[in-house]
């Protein structure tokens, strides 16, 4: 494991230690509202400020590093899960199942996304808690982001599909789902990976941009999404930059995890 | 010196002075002039005044458009414009106005009786659909004109209006006779270039008829330039810049951020017509729980909601002060229809809570039960997008939460909204805003009558479901058809209480009215009422070589 690697190791680790200490660390919670305070500049009491309604920055922080590094990677597990089941297995049987895939998939990224996911809100039971908004929200996002992946796996495993050990393999008679699961999965696992954490901060974002549809993670609840939010409107950096820790710490998460990667999946 | 140097000098010394004449003489005639610049949120839809609905276009009919009577921005008095005076009728079916003499269109021809008469005749006629000609509408019959002088003309409506002359300011009067209709104004200035999705040119007219003290005919500016704008971001960076003269009206994070920078600049007004409330869902047939529909129906259960809510905090936090506690219906800053025996429901969690428990709900371990025992939670819908609504909605999530009760805030785009609200009814509690522009309460009566489209808790019923929605509807129509001022407000002080008492709607606040004046303007005098800032446009100056980066 060389240096960076190591390092990325450590603050991933680190943040993911910090958020799971997060009671410990602000015992005054992400909904605590310090009304004397709203807006306050980083001090002893609010290490990161206060925010419109005078709740603790570093608090929200925190709780939103839990709720976005445990539901984003979910998020992206589902929709990879599924990426790799269309993609995977359309491009592994190759022919009309290869061009009805792509078929679908095409299909499916051309469809207007932004006004189902309204129409999707309208169903939605408006009592629902917080909490299950969140994985809600969440689940949506798998469900509908594994289109663009599907496509990528698909050309890889029709590419595997002639490789000569592929077709060694079925020269000694391994066929079906054990030739797929045993030779053709093992070696999509690179494009996997790369898919899997290219979604992550693309599932970020996308509930932070589905805040402002009333889609995202409900009130009081907070998420690297709506605290990102904030950041709306903000014309002066150095006034507040203490209002710039959501994106810190997005961007030094993210390229950790891209850090992680090995050198085969990056290449994927 | 020689008698020829003499008369040298003597040339020199007069030319020299008949300059200094000339150019003091064109410096007092020249005062004001240049061109004013601020911003329109939207395009105009129409530059036909009698078809105008939205604010940009009312902006432009305001600059452009000449009225009988106009409501003074500042003092809320309703004072004569082109119509030296006004006479209302006992039964308040006619009124007849006395027309101001030698006043002339922008395009060059005499205003008389007739173009008062074309221009009703026009605003009548159903087949215009004009909003502002709704206003008039009373009942049964046509409006007619009568030209009773060459200088006075009378409107006979067919039943009384409320109100009438008050109605008069919203009504620019046209040509009858000029084939530019809508080219030919009254009003302080023309439409002179309209660049689509850019920018509106307006230019002095030069036939305006109003002069000031010294006589100088108005306006003093020799034009102003409307950007189309809707980005508020850029609208204040370009203020900033100096490339604006003003904003007509801005959010209190704007304003504090201008405040903080050039204190000078920025303007707060005091208390708006414009308020923020909530409401519970109370129609019959709406799908939510039948327990749900006991607690929003009684009037106790609403008032304890009202009594543990944070007014003073919500004005302080969201608004940065920059709002009032709201009292009802009415804003204080509505001089004369304002009931001023009513006070803001001040913040009683304690009261509440006892309240409730009167009406046998009980809190168990922070949670609170109502008497058969079911968890008090219900869900707050606001649109999407208005960050002051969201934080206002977080913040009585936390009040509530103090008695036990749970509120799930939910945002929704502002279509889903409304259908939710006015259609499937598939809501418990919403908050939402109401942006004011009349002063009267008959542009309220479409709120106060159970029988209206946006009688919000429980809109159009087939006769009043409660006998207090009956008492309001009965003093709305009284306040509707009296014509003596005192009488209707009476109707309307009791129709205030009777919404405190049983409060189906919980004002929140009333944001101030705030707006942004660059230095380089003379004159202006920001107001609450529409349009706040150019209200008194012909007056206004700007300061030549004052326009500078902010």
């Amino acid at each position: 494991m060389n240096a960076a690697r190591k390092l990325s190791c450590i603050v991933v680790l680190a943040v993911c230690a910090l958020s799971l200490a997060a009671n410990w660390l602000s015992p005054a919670g992400y909904a605590k509202q310090f009304r004397e305070a709203p807006n306050a500049p980083a001090s002893r009491q609010h290490l990161l400020g206060t925010d419109d309604v005078g709740r603790d920055r570093f608090a929200r922080v925190l709780y939103g590093t839990r709720i976005s590094l445990l539901l984003a990677p979910a998020a992206a597990l589902v929709s990879t899960g599924l990426a790799a089941l269309v993609g995977g297995l359309a491009g592994y049987l190759g022919g009309i199942w290869l061009r009805m895939a792509r078929a679908f998939t095409d299909l499916f990224l051309s469809l207007p996304w932004l006004f189902l996911l309204i129409t999707v809100r309208a169903l939605m039971p408006l009592n629902v808690s917080p909490l299950v908004s969140v994985l809600i929200t969440f689940f949506i996002l798998g469900l509908l982001g594994w289109a663009a992946s599907a496509r990528v796996l698909s050309t890889s495993a029709d590419n595997l599909r002639n490789c000569d050990f592929v077709l060694q393999a079925r020269a000694s008679g391994l066929h079906g789902p054990r030739l797929f699961l045993i030779h053709v999965l093992p070696n999509l696992k690179p494009v996997l990976y790369a898919q899997f954490w290219i979604s992550i901060p693309v599932f970020i974002l996308a509930e932070a941009n589905l805040g402002i549809l009333g889609l995202g993670v409900a009130e009081p609840l907070p998420s690297w999404g709506s605290l990102l939010r904030e950041l709306e409107g903000l014309i002066s950096f150095r006034e507040q930059p203490w209002r710039l820790a959501p994106l810190i710490l997005l961007i030094v998460v993210m390229t950790s995890f891209q850090l992680l990667l090995s050198d085969e999946e990056v290449a994927a | 010196m020689n008698m020829i140097g003499c008369r040298k000098s003597f040339r020199r010394i007069l030319c020299f002075a008949i300059f200094l004449i000339i150019l003091t003489s064109a410096a007092a005639f020249s005062q004001g002039g240049g061109e004013l610049r601020f911003c329109l949120r939207s395009e105009p839809k129409t530059f036909d005044p009698l078809l105008v609905d939205d604010d940009s276009s009312l902006s432009i009919r305001y600059l452009t458009g000449g009225v009988l009577l106009r409501v003074n921005r500042h003092t809320q008095a309703l004072e004569a414009e082109l119509a030296e005076s006004w006479k209302l009728s006992k039964d308040g079916k006619q009124i007849t106005f006395k027309l101001r003499r030698g006043v002339m269109f922008s395009d060059g021809s005499s205003f008389s009786p007739e173009d008062v008469a074309f221009t009703i005749q026009r605003l009548m006629d159903p087949a215009l659909h004009s909003s502002t000609g709704d206003a008039f509408r009373s009942g049964n019959g046509a409006v007619t004109t009568k030209i009773v002088a060459p200088d006075q003309i009378t409107v006979i409506f067919p039943a009384p209006i409320a109100g009438l002359d008050r109605l008069f300011d919203q009504v620019a009067i046209m040509s009858a006779h000029s084939p530019r209709k809508e080219a030919a104004v009254l009003g302080p200035f023309m439409v002179a270039e309209y660049k689509a999705g850019s920018s509106v040119l307006l230019r002095r007219n030069p036939n305006y008829w109003k002069k000031d003290l010294q006589g100088r005919r108005l306006p003093y500016l020799d034009s102003i330039r409307l950007d189309i704008q809707s980005n508020r971001d850029v609208e204040m960076l370009r203020f900033k810049r100096g490339e604006l003269d003003l904003i007509n009206v801005i959010d209190s994070d704007y304003f504090d951020r201008l405040a903080a920078g050039s204190p000078g600049l920025a303007h707060d007004a005091g208390a708006s017509l414009d308020s923020d409330f909530m409401w519970f869902n109370q129609v019959a047939s709406a799908p939510i729980p039948e327990y749900k529909r006991v607690w929003f129906r009684d009037p106790n259960f609403r008032r304890a909601i009202s009594q543990a809510i944070n007014r003073a905090d919500l004005s302080r936090v969201v608004f940065n002060g920059h709002a009032q506690p709201a009292v009802g219906p009415v804003s204080p800053a509505n001089k004369f229809w304002f009931d001023d025996k009513l006070k803001a429901e001040p913040y009683r969690p304690d009261q509440a809570l006892e309240r409730l428990q009167a009406d046998g709900f009980r809190r168990q371990n922070g949670t609170l039960f109502d008497r058969a025992g079911n968890t008090v939670e219900f869900s707050i819908v606001t649109n999407a997008g208005s960050k002051p609504r969201e934080r206002m909605a977080v913040m009585v999530q936390e009040d509530l939460g103090k008695l036990g009760i749970k509120v799930n805030v939910v945002t929704l785009d502002f279509p889903s909204l409304i259908e939710r609200i006015s259609q499937k009814f598939n809501y418990e509690a919403a908050m939402l805003g109401f942006r004011n522009v009349d002063l009267d309460p008959n542009g309220q009566m479409n709120i106060w009558l159970s029988s209206a489209e946006n009688h919000a808790w429980n809109p159009q019923q087939k006769s009043p479901e409660t006998a207090w929605e009956a008492e309001i509807d009965r003093l709305m129509r009284i306040q509707a058809s009296a014509v003596d001022p005192k009488k209707r407000k009476e109707s309307f002080d009791r129709v205030q209480e009777i919404v405190s008492e049983q409060t189906p709607m919980i004002y929140l606040v009333n944001q101030n009215a705030l707006s942004a004046i660059s230095s380089a303007v003379e004159g202006a005098n920001p107001g609450i009422l529409s349009p706040q800032t150019f209200w008194n446009a012909e007056r206004l100056t700007l300061i030549p070589g004052t326009r500078a980066s902010r």
